[in-house]
């Protein structure tokens, strides 16, 4: 039997898995939309990730990461539980270990690392707007009636990208509404739309950071060719794309629960489990928190949201 | 018979019902209830948008301790927004129908005593002045005995080897203050409890991280403000230096401000108003010590702080040392700042191992 980990990374708009053995090597990996449901898409995509899986692997690690890593953290029992920036810059650094700058756009948050040496310098992360995020630009494509995944194809074909304010995405959204009515090409619009991501990226997260080569961009975002396309052009450098840039938070929780293995062997077993949370509103001050408890097989293992401790 | 209120901050709401109350014994003192969400929710309400967060909340506790019958509220004011806060409250709650008066016994940060008694005069005109300049030397006391507390408990709390030992003490501490008789009582209470606090069992690694927070004075003094900043902190074993408290504020402050200036001179040449200067010196400070990280932290749309921002930035750049920015807001996400300090503790741990 040969030893492997597994590293889910649970975004907004995806969730993300991969199994890696002893060397850092993929030997399965699986990337399914989260559909507003964490709990129901873990479970979808460790079936997908089952089948994959020789029979000859042992799971002795799991890590979780993304914006609901601490729920199915809590469900897979895993051995490591962290935040997206490390993530993301641990499974960079094991493929490139010379990479100096990382810009991720995610579903609803984008940030920027800083690496020198290998180690974190300094990271940003969007504060308040989603504009230049992933989930704009699909909201933009359904709107559009275009597959998100072609947007970087259209992008490409157009040669006068149209200036759109970008501020803020409501803004945004008029002023595309508005450049389309106008008579706009479809193709002009979408590049545009792609280069106002890249300029409120820049302006937004990137503001008052050295952004220096070599350069990886990574999240969902980075499959679109025309963001990748005006990134170049923007910053004059060249920018590295892996092929598995969309699962790098995945891989960089997979290589965590691997140097933090504890010697316990996990199965991939989840769909019997019953995993449920109950929210509700305590009353008891004027804080009125909101609750949440966490049912493991209908059992409480965890209870959040509280201020006081009560809970 | 008056009854007086004020708004809250921290802890400091206990030297300052002690003063009042010795100085109106006849008078009611409402001590405001504990800032809740419901605090903030009515202070966002009746301000304008864009206003600091402070304001937000004052305002919050204000309407909430006169739901609770006061009819005199004590507002003070500083050196940025902060200096007209209390007429634009007054402006307000006279607006929603409230029947009180506002006392405002600072104005841009400078009073003086025939103001101030002309002031108490409003509220009680047969107060005592020599009773009052009595306990006022024991507030100022108590409030820097505090801070020096306060002071080791940040540096200390997160290496205790019993949970919520050093909060526990504390507390009773404050419990104490409450019923201070005389200086001499109040000067050995504090001996006995500095001794107390100094026998606590404590952990400390030489590897420790130390982070050093600075930013908006309203935000770092109160806690709920911060999302408890400090105690998240103190959890992931980390020592803390934090320069602002309210002793620092009322005597120190005038003092400190030249010697910054001539310190981080290549930074700043003139006040860039409330602490902003202080901060960027602070900030050099930091980087010059022994410290892994800064916090700064400001509510939203508080315009000092967003001038000191590029020049911190551009600090931390020379020395090469990491900060986080924080802004504070009624509607900001728990998560996010969970998110973003986690990825800030191992940012500092892995550069600490390297």
């Amino acid at each position: 039997m040969k030893d492997c980990y597994l590293g889910v990374d649970i975004g907004s708009i995806s969730t993300k898995g991969v199994i890696i053995d002893d060397e850092n090597n993929i030997i399965a990996s699986s990337y399914i939309w989260t559909e507003g449901n964490p709990v129901n898409s873990v479970k979808k995509l460790l079936e997908i990730l089952k089948e994959k899986l020789d029979k000859n692997y042992q799971i002795k690690g799991i890590g979780t990461t993304g914006s609901a890593r601490k729920l199915i953290g809590l469900m897979l029992k895993a051995n490591i539980v962290k935040n997206e920036i490390t993530a993301h810059a641990i499974g960079t650094l094991t493929f490139y270990p010379n990479i100096r700058t990382i810009l991720e756009i995610g579903g609803q948050d984008s940030k920027i690392i800083l690496i020198k040496n290998g180690i974190i310098t300094n990271y940003a992360m969007n504060t308040l707007c989603a504009a230049g995020t992933g989930s704009f630009l699909s909201s933009q494509a359904k709107r559009l009636g275009i597959n998100v995944e072609e947007f970087g194809d259209y992008a490409l074909k157009s040669k006068n990208p149209v200036k759109i304010a970008a501020r803020c995405t409501v803004f945004a959204e008029s002023d595309l509404v508005h450049k389309a009515q106008v008579g706009y090409p479809k193709e002009d619009i979408i590049a545009g739309l792609c280069k106002s991501i890249v300029l409120n990226y820049l302006n937004n997260v990137g503001k008052g950071k050295k952004i220096t080569p070599p350069i990886i961009f990574q999240g969902g975002v980075s499959k679109n060719k025309g963001v990748v396309k005006y990134f170049k052009e923007i910053l004059k450098e060249d920018i590295i794309v892996d092929e598995n840039s969309h699962l790098m938070g995945a891989i960089g929780i997979a290589v965590l629960a691997k140097k933090n293995k504890n010697g316990n062997t996990y199965s991939l077993e989840m769909k019997n489990l019953k995993f449920q949370t109950k929210a509700f509103e305590c009353n008891h001050c004027s804080n009125n928190c909101e609750l949440l408890k966490i049912y493991r097989n209908n059992e409480l293992v965890d209870s959040w949201g509280s201020k006081c401790g009560k809970y | 018979m008056t009854k007086i209120s004020f708004p809250q901050m921290g802890d400091y709401h206990i030297p300052a019902t002690y003063l009042l109350s010795h100085i109106f014994p006849n008078d009611k003192i409402i001590n405001a209830p504990k800032i809740t969400n419901k605090t903030i929710e009515l202070g966002t309400k009746y301000s304008p948008e864009f206003v600091c967060t402070p304001f937000k909340y004052t305002l919050g506790t204000m309407i909430e301790c006169l739901e609770k019958g006061a009819d005199t509220l004590i507002q003070m004011g500083g050196g940025c927004r902060y200096g007209y806060y209390a007429e634009l409250q007054e402006k307000i709650l006279k607006d929603l129908g409230y029947n009180c008066k506002i006392i405002n016994l600072v104005t841009k940060g400078q009073t003086n005593i025939r103001r101030i008694n002309k002031l108490f005069k409003q509220i009680n005109h047969k107060y005592s002045k020599i009773k009052t300049i009595y306990y006022s030397f024991i507030t100022l006391k108590m409030v820097k005995y505090m801070d020096i507390i306060d002071d080791y408990i940040r540096q200390n709390i997160g290496f205790e080897q019993k949970e919520g030992s050093f909060e526990k003490l504390k507390e009773e501490m404050l419990n104490e203050f409450k019923y201070i008789k005389g200086y001499r009582n109040l000067y050995k209470t504090y001996k006995k409890y500095l001794k107390k606090f100094y026998n606590l069992k404590t952990y400390k690694p030489d590897k420790r991280l130390k982070i050093g927070i600075i930013g908006e004075l309203y935000t770092i003094m109160e806690p709920f403000s911060n999302y408890y900043l400090e105690k998240s902190l103190a959890k992931h074993h980390i020592e803390i230096k934090r320069f602002t408290n309210v002793h620092y504020l009322l005597f120190e402050k005038a003092k400190e401000y030249k010697k910054y200036q001539k310190y981080a001179k290549e930074y700043f040449k003139y006040p860039l108003g409330a602490d902003a200067s202080d901060n960027i010196a602070r900030c050099k400070f930091l980087c010059e010590n022994d410290y892994d990280g800064i916090i700064h932290i400001k509510s939203s749309f508080c315009t000092p702080e967003i001038g000191a921002m590029p020049i911190i930035n551009k600090i931390a750049n020379t020395y090469q040392k990491p900060v986080l920015f924080f802004s504070f807001d009624s509607a900001t996400s728990k998560t996010g700042i969970e998110t973003r300090l986690e990825a800030f503790y191992d940012m500092l741990e892995m550069r600490k191992e390297k």
